[in-house]
């Protein structure tokens, strides 16, 4: 599935902003992003499997809450860097 | 493997809140170039070049969003590869908090019989240590896991969040290590971390603490002499001290600052071969604690006899409405003959000196807020 990637780390997907990756949950979906792009995924999720507090991930541009949320290999996934600053 | 530099620079590596930078100075000192930022944005805690293999320079790093790392050259700054595996606590047993690494605060290579072995300190409280030149990093377990921790560190946490920092490693023991913990004050290992104890005797706390709670020591910054390791000086929340092991009573030398300037502040730096000579940078700790130069005159304090008197050492610094912060990390010796001096402040400038302290010259302006500066030795 299409997974569009944040500025802040597209120094892992050599600068591409949408990547390819698989996974039938966003767990899943990371843990192949990691795979592809070692370092990725504890730059996102930390070491007790929740993500980082300044970072949302959208399935649809829907804001999705869990990382057992379900995927299709149709469907657009988004890493978003939240809101931070001013 | 060591690598001679056959001609080298003096450098100042500066980590600061928007990334690092480093200073090369011509021969005598004098004359310095800034770099491009590295990392620009990363919030970079510290960034220290590796004596044993002195190509190898690490730094500590994570940004708004994205968690904490660590990043290794090994070509003294040209190219950067980021760690495999950074410090990361242990995953918790289902149902349990576990902790998370905000961010890496501290690094320290280890023992110069250990090439390629490091250790960081993190916030919260956290020992890792690294056998690969910092590409994999696995935690001290008899720290980090220990069922007294909660009882030792991290009572009163520090603005930013609780920090294990100034890991000094005694030259002769490996596994003779003293730390400090803001908040937790001054611990001990003679084993290499599975064991650990408090050198707090003698230290002063805030009004209305209870001294004998080592949860509520704050040692801002703690230095062990490298050629004399059974001495101690430390720049703590309440004062400053020396301790001459194997006595556990730490002296409060700051005593003998002036009354008007007191002994509140972050950095202290050794003379790398005088164990009586240190240097600190006051703060104002009145009131509410601006944390900044006192009266706005900033200026460094030297004793040449292990505390016992202090001289003022101002020259070229400005003489009025200058309100400097000076962040534990962010000043640091070199080790030639004068000893160079450098500080980094949180306004963005980085001053030096090449005689000790007598007089200081601003060798870099308008960078970010500073948070540490560490001296290196580079290829010219």
């Amino acid at each position: 599935m299409r997974v569009i990637i944040p500025s802040s780390l597209r120094s892992y997907t050599a600068e591409e902003s949408e990547v390819e990756a698989q996974g039938e949950t966003v767990a899943e979906l990371l843990k192949d992003l990691d795979r592809r792009y070692p370092g990725f995924r504890f730059r996102v999720i930390d070491e007790q499997d929740a993500l980082r507090p300044h970072i949302r991930v959208s399935v649809n541009r829907e804001i999705i809450s869990g990382l057992a949320a379900r995927l299709s290999p149709d469907d657009e996934v988004a890493l978003i860097q939240a809101y931070s600053g001013g | 493997m060591k690598t001679k530099i056959a001609n080298t620079a003096a450098a100042v590596l500066v980590a600061t809140r928007k990334g690092a930078f480093i200073l090369k100075g011509d021969s005598s000192r004098r004359s310095w170039k800034i770099s491009d930022p590295i990392f620009l944005g990363h919030m970079v805690h510290h960034m220290v070049q590796d004596p044993r293999d002195p190509s190898v320079i690490l730094i500590a790093a994570r940004t708004g969003h994205l968690g904490p790392t660590v990043f290794r050259s090994e070509n003294y700054g040209k190219t950067w590869a980021e760690a495999k595996q950074p410090p990361a606590f242990h995953k918790a047993p289902e149902g349990q908090k576990g902790r998370v690494v905000d961010h890496v605060f501290w690094l320290t290579p280890a023992h110069a019989s250990e090439p390629g072995a490091w250790y960081a300190g993190t916030s919260p409280h956290g020992l890792f240590r690294s056998e690969d030149g910092g590409k994999t990093w696995e935690g001290v377990d008899g720290f980090n896991e220990n069922r007294e921790r909660p009882n030792w560190c991290g009572g009163d946490p520090t603005p930013d969040g609780p920090k294990t920092h100034s890991i000094n490693i005694d030259p002769r023991d490996k596994d003779h290590i003293y730390m400090g913990f803001s908040s937790g004050g001054v611990m001990e290992t003679k084993d290499g971390g599975e064991s650990w104890r408090h050198l707090i005797k003698g230290l002063d706390v805030v009004g209305g603490f209870n001294a004998a709670d080592p949860r509520i020591h704050d040692p801002h910054c703690v230095r062990m002499h490298p050629l004399s390791p059974d001495r101690l000086y430390q720049q703590n929340h309440c004062g400053v001290y020396r301790l001459d092991r194997p006595s556990e009573q730490w002296i409060r030398i700051g005593r003998n600052m002036p009354k008007h300037i007191g002994d509140i502040g972050f950095p202290m730096v050794l003379h790398p071969r005088d164990p009586d000579a240190v240097w600190v940078f006051p703060m104002d700790g009145t009131q509410v604690w601006p944390r900044t130069s006192p009266g706005g005159k900033p200026a460094v304090y030297a004793t040449k006899d292990a505390g016992k008197s202090w001289k003022r050492l101002d020259s070229g610094l400005p003489k009025a409405n200058a309100w400097f912060t000076v962040k534990r990390q962010a000043m640091a010796a070199d080790d030639r003959d004068p000893v160079g001096l450098y500080f980094g402040a949180t306004h963005g400038e980085v001053w030096g000196s090449v005689d000790e302290g007598k007089k200081w010259k601003c060798l870099a302006q308008y960078l970010p807020h500073i948070y540490a500066v560490e001296t290196a030795l580079l290829p010219r």
